[in-house]
């Protein structure tokens, strides 16, 4: 559930005026300054405790539940979950030697989000430039009805899109995990379109009158100015479309086509030694959190700015 | 979960740099002009007639049969709708969820609401909120597994704490009673960091003179909380509590990779009953007929939360 803003937020949250009393560094302010850092801690703790149970020793976690370090550190869990252990090597750190191939599942998330990003950002930018700088009839209309459908939850859509989905024979197919996401997401539409109708019309004008078509001017004028916005939707749907879990639980679960949150949740599931495979599962969960991560320690800028209120969804 | 033109109204007030330069609507345009548009929005109108409007009547159809899936949907009018009535099954997984969305939210706002106020009145520093938001970008799947790990019942990290200070040990998510409020605070600290930032987001708006003539007339700042920023945050609050109580309703991912709606039905929440009625039980008509009424719960949720709290008047204008 991205929500973004258009650039006008950014905008508003840069020149924001800077906190006021800088001065007063009484009481209050330590109190507040320690309350800051301690939700920081909250909220990073989790993310070391991560990284520290992937790289320990699976069978000898349980000697030392509370250790800050890894325990007895190993890049057991890695070599496992990448399927580059052998049975036995596994087994011994408490893994379960059955074959879960991340880097297959990896390479499956990959295309998924890429796919669907690609198609709803193109798709959308073609759909909001129709929606906010062309003339045609009927088109408010047309747009409150694609707007209708951010009302609808996900659930009521999704049980009568899996029948299709199998009745097209489109289960556990690519094609299958990305259509319905690939053609059109209202939010896309709504968030570009925001930023379209605040392009000045002379920009335009003076492509038209050098005789472009609104073809000509979408590709040759409009896109490259929206680069920015374009690139921030991307990575927003790309970061949610990586995280989606049901839909791809729903048609994608076999081996060949099951992307990391599928793949994740059976792994979680197998109890090799009575307990999960603890050190097995961080490592998987790091691999998975990885990209968006790295993602994310580019962009933040542009994410953080991002989240603002124009566009809601 | 939209309310776009609500949210469109709530910005217009607040809304300072953007200029509209809109073409007006009556007009039709060229052929030309007409012919691209039609051609521009083609994909777009393909994948909403598929995939959101055609679905969304079949699964109105649905929800009026018997259908097990593989044979042909019978239909059978009202039956599934009196059938809910006396599922007991439903009223619990209802039960679940409201207590589910109650323990969320009120969490996750109340705490959103200080962080909020925390970074508006100490820092505009990147690195912060980047570090805030975190959370959100990572997917539930891997946040509940890592809770699921932290709050394991024997070796789990935070049983470990619990035990140095003389108590525990406590089966988070295998316990009747712990395993719909660990859930929701799971989601609560996914969510904590988006939310601050949306509120944030909103704080910004506020004109700083306020706050300067607050401080002229000698208010503290816990006096300034309530009686300046509280008010004037009301309609983005608004929008906040709706997305997050809407999308809060619709919890799956953390229930289907921890507890499997479990132990017994403890945390079996409605969406995890619809998944379960329709894709393990293959009642599919039955799973149809209770996700309209999860529809409808929702849209009307939201519909008293605008009204309630007067989303669309701005008090800042």
């Amino acid at each position: 559930m991205a929500t973004t803003a258009a650039p006008s937020d950014i905008d508003l949250v840069l020149k924001a005026p800077a906190p006021a009393e800088r001065r007063k560094a009484g009481p209050g302010r330590v109190l507040a300054w320690t309350a800051l850092v301690l939700i920081m801690l909250v909220t990073l703790f989790p993310f070391f405790w991560m990284l520290r149970t992937a790289f320990s020793n699976g069978a000898s976690l349980a000697t030392q539940p509370a250790s800050l370090l890894p325990v007895d550190p190993t890049l057991g869990a890695f070599e496992r979950v990448l399927g580059l252990a052998s049975t036995e090597e596994a087994q011994a750190q408490g893994g379960s030697g059955a074959a879960i191939d991340f880097v297959r599942y990896l390479g499956n998330s990959v295309v998924v989000a890429t796919f669907i990003t690609a198609g709803q950002v193109f798709f959308g930018a073609m759909a909001a430039y129709a929606f906010s700088r062309l003339r045609w009839p009927g088109r408010e209309a047309v747009f409150f009805l694609f707007l209708t459908a951010l009302m609808v939850p996900p659930i009521f859509t999704q049980l009568p899109n899996f029948l299709l989905v199998r009745d097209l024979g489109l289960l556990n197919t690519y094609a299958g995990i990305i259509l319905p996401y690939f053609f059109m997401t209202p939010f896309a539409i709504f968030f570009l379109r925001q930023f379209f109708l605040g392009i000045p019309h002379e920009v335009e004008e003076a492509a038209r009158l050098d005789g472009a078509g609104p073809v000509r001017r979408f590709f040759g004028v409009i896109l490259p100015m929206a680069s920015g916005p374009l690139a921030t939707l991307a990575i927003l749907q790309y970061v949610q479309a990586w995280s989606e879990y049901f839909w791809p639980l729903l048609v994608g679960s076999d081996d060949r086509v099951r992307v990391l949150t599928v793949g994740l949740g059976i792994f979680r599931s197998q109890t090799p030694q009575g307990t999960p495979d603890w050190a097995g599962l961080m490592a998987a969960t790091l691999l998975a959190a990885l990209p968006v991560v790295l993602l994310f320690a580019v962009f933040s800028r542009r994410i953080v700015n991002s989240i603002g209120f124009s566009g809601l969804k | 979960m939209a309310l776009t033109s609500r949210a469109a109204r709530a910005r217009s007030t607040a809304d300072l740099a953007l200029h509209v330069h809109d073409y007006r609507p009556d007009a039709n345009g060229s052929r030309r002009e007409r012919l691209t548009a039609l051609a521009f929005i083609a994909p777009a109108l393909l994948g909403f007639a598929v995939f959101y409007f055609w679905p969304t009547l079949r699964g109105l159809y649905f929800s009026f049969t018997e259908y097990d899936v593989f044979n042909r949907p019978v239909f059978v009018g009202l039956g599934n709708y009196r059938a809910i009535l006396e599922d007991s099954t439903f009223w619990n997984a209802m039960l679940v969820t409201v207590e589910y969305v109650a323990i969320n939210i009120a969490t996750q706002t109340v705490l959103a609401l200080l962080l909020a106020v925390l970074l508006h009145r100490l820092t505009r520093s990147v690195f912060v909120r980047s570090v805030i938001v975190l959370p959100y970008l990572i997917a539930n799947v891997v946040v509940a597994l890592v809770f699921y790990w932290m709050l394991d019942a024997q070796i789990g990290i935070t049983n470990q704490v619990l035990g140095w200070l003389g108590t525990g040990p406590v089966a988070f998510f295998g316990d009747q009673n712990w395993a719909i409020p660990t859930i929701a605070l799971v989601n609560t600290w996914r969510h904590l960091g988006y939310t601050a930032l949306l509120l944030f987001a909103g704080m910004v708006m506020i004109p700083n003179d306020v706050y300067e003539a607050g401080r002229v007339d000698g208010a503290s700042e816990w006096k300034m909380f309530w009686r300046i920023t509280l008010p004037l945050l009301r309609p983005v609050l608004a929008l906040v509590l709706v997305i997050t109580v809407v999308g809060s309703f619709q919890a799956f991912d953390t229930v289907a990779v921890t507890t499997s709606g479990g132990p017994g039905d403890a945390s079996r929440v409605i969406q995890y009953y619809i998944f379960d009625l329709a894709f393990q039980r293959l009642q599919f008509g039955y799973a149809s007929a209770v996700s309209v009424v999860l529809f409808v719960i929702l849209a009307l949720v939201a519909l008293v939360q605008l009204r309630l709290m007067r989303a669309d008047q701005s008090d800042v204008a």
